[in-house]
């Protein structure tokens, strides 16, 4: 049980709050206080757009504990249209079908339960390929 | 100010003018086809109630869909979640029995701390209650604006009837001031009576229906009590509305009801999507008006009436304005989500629906 762990993260974890350095600019992802680039203090909270791409990827066949019902499944590195790089899930896309540079969006699913059926449901951040619109 | 006539007040018609500021759809991309369960089950490939229905993802349900709908509301409206008073969630099936969807959504969407939060629960109209209780709070001058939700992950017993269209998807509202709206709601009524058509006790999975009593003392007669008693109390025919959306439990129900009503299929063909989507519960009327207001014009007069099991029926008088034709590329279409589609097979539907017993 790490509820009070899960719930501190919510915000990050339901909509990309992470935040903006108020001296440089530059935006930050996971939110930490200080800015990386000039090292700076940077409190100020910044909800990115979503929008990103797939750096890198990799598809899991042997899950960790809590995942083991979604294999298989991709895990990749972001790159989010703000610049941080993030470490995400895709869903809604076979494993076949990602690609290097494919153009994906922020969408909030369901990530695991803690403990079994009858623990929390954790809700956080994934990445889908970016919807086509007619 | 006066209050209006006893004559009249069975119009449920807030004092200050209010409508729809945005609107946002949603539907998962999971596809199941109609002949593929029939395969399964009975070996029919005639007569099926729809073409397919909409299957959620693993790391889907109604809290995942409601949000994304709501972001999309957003996009339309334009407005600061901050700014919403209201965040309610109508669904027969919400994720907790005791835990709400509401605050959850209304988190991520970055609604909180200064709203409402609640959940509705009303069979299949759970989401139109929840936009007329919107109305009334918009409308008595309590909040600015509010958002009414409608989704459903409906679920059928195996081989039951209701499995071939129990679907997946819904929609969400933001409500505000008439002046900001892309359609105003004119005017609304409810209809209601103790019907025993539709129930699931709490300790059972998958609901039972009343047989004889789902067609006409439930679905047809408060469907079109609600319509002829709305449209007789603001001095319309079905010639004044351009659009009609009726709650969709088969292809069937929504025609023969449309046509009793004097609608032609002209009239509800953009808003039917139970075809291609199935039931979608507490969002299927108002999953409807989405797709209608996507390719709806200023000045449609559009007729929206659901229904839901126990029973009751929310009848809608509502007018598309020229904000709609700016804001309705905000975000993706309906038939965005639609187009949007993987068919699996049953072995696939029933490992995602959690249909097997793993221990
Ligand atoms: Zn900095």
């Amino acid at each position: 049980m790490e509820i009070p762990r899960h719930w501190r993260l919510r915000k990050q974890r339901y909509s990309l709050v992470g935040e903006v350095c108020p001296h440089c600019q530059v935006r930050i992802f996971p939110p930490r206080d200080v800015c990386p680039s000039c090292g700076k203090e940077a409190r100020e909270l910044y909800t990115f757009s979503g929008r990103g791409e797939v750096y890198s990827y990799t598809t899991i066949y042997e899950a960790p504990s809590g995942f083991e019902q979604q294999v298989p499944y991709t895990v990749a590195l972001i790159r989010l249209e703000e610049g941080p790089m993030v470490t995400a899930q895709l869903t809604d896309v076979s494993p076949e079908e990602v690609q290097i540079g494919m153009p994906v969006e922020m969408v909030t699913r369901k990530l695991r339960t803690d403990g079994d059926e009858r623990g929390l449901i954790l809700y956080g951040y994934k990445f889908r390929p970016r919807l086509q619109q007619a | 100010m006066t209050l209006p006539e006893p004559a009249a007040s069975t119009l449920l018609k807030p004092i200050q003018s209010v409508g729809i500021v945005g609107y946002g759809a949603y539907v998962p991309r999971y596809r199941i086809p109609a002949k593929e369960i029939a395969r399964v089950w009975s070996g029919k490939t005639a007569a099926l109630p729809i073409k397919e229905k909409a299957v959620p993802g693993l790391d889907e349900d109604v809290v995942t869909m409601s949000i994304e709908a709501a972001r999309n509301a957003l996009r339309r409206a334009g407005i600061d979640p901050s700014e919403l008073r209201a965040v309610w969630v109508g669904s027969e099936s919400h994720p907790y029995a005791v835990k709400p969807t509401s605050t959850l959504v209304a988190e991520a969407i970055g609604a909180v701390p200064n709203t409402q939060a609640a959940d509705w629960e009303f069979a299949c109209k759970a989401g139109t209650e929840a936009l007329v209780a919107a109305m009334g709070l918009v409308g008595s001058g309590m909040g600015r604006y509010a958002m009414a939700i409608g989704m459903d992950t409906a679920q059928g017993r195996p081989g039951d009837a209701l499995e071939y269209t129990a679907g997946a998807g819904g929609a969400a509202y933001i409500i505000g001031p008439a002046e900001e709206s892309l359609a105003i709601i004119q005017a609304s009524y409810s209809y209601v009576t103790d019907t025993p058509d539709f129930w699931r006790r709490p300790e059972a999975r998958y609901p039972e229906h009343g047989m004889r009593f789902t067609g006409e003392p439930a679905y047809f007669k408060h469907i079109t009590e609600a319509a002829r008693r709305l449209m007789e109390a603001t001095g319309t025919t079905a010639k004044d509305y351009r659009w009609a959306v009726f709650h969709q439990p088969n292809t069937k129900f929504p025609q023969r009801v449309a046509a009793q009503l004097g609608f032609s299929m002209e009239q509800i063909e953009p808003g039917l999507l139970v075809p291609v989507i199935g039931n979608t519960y507490a969002g299927a009327a108002l999953i409807g008006l989405t797709a209608v207001l996507d390719i709806a014009r200023p000045g449609d007069r559009i007729l929206v009436v659901s229904f839901g099991s126990g029973a009751g029926s929310d009848a809608f008088d509502i007018l598309v304005t020229e904000a709609l034709l700016e804001r309705r590329d905000r975000a993706p279409k309906t038939r965005d989500y639609i187009a949007r589609r993987i068919e699996i097979d049953y072995a696939t539907y029933v490992r995602y629906r959690g249909k097997l017993q793993m221990k």
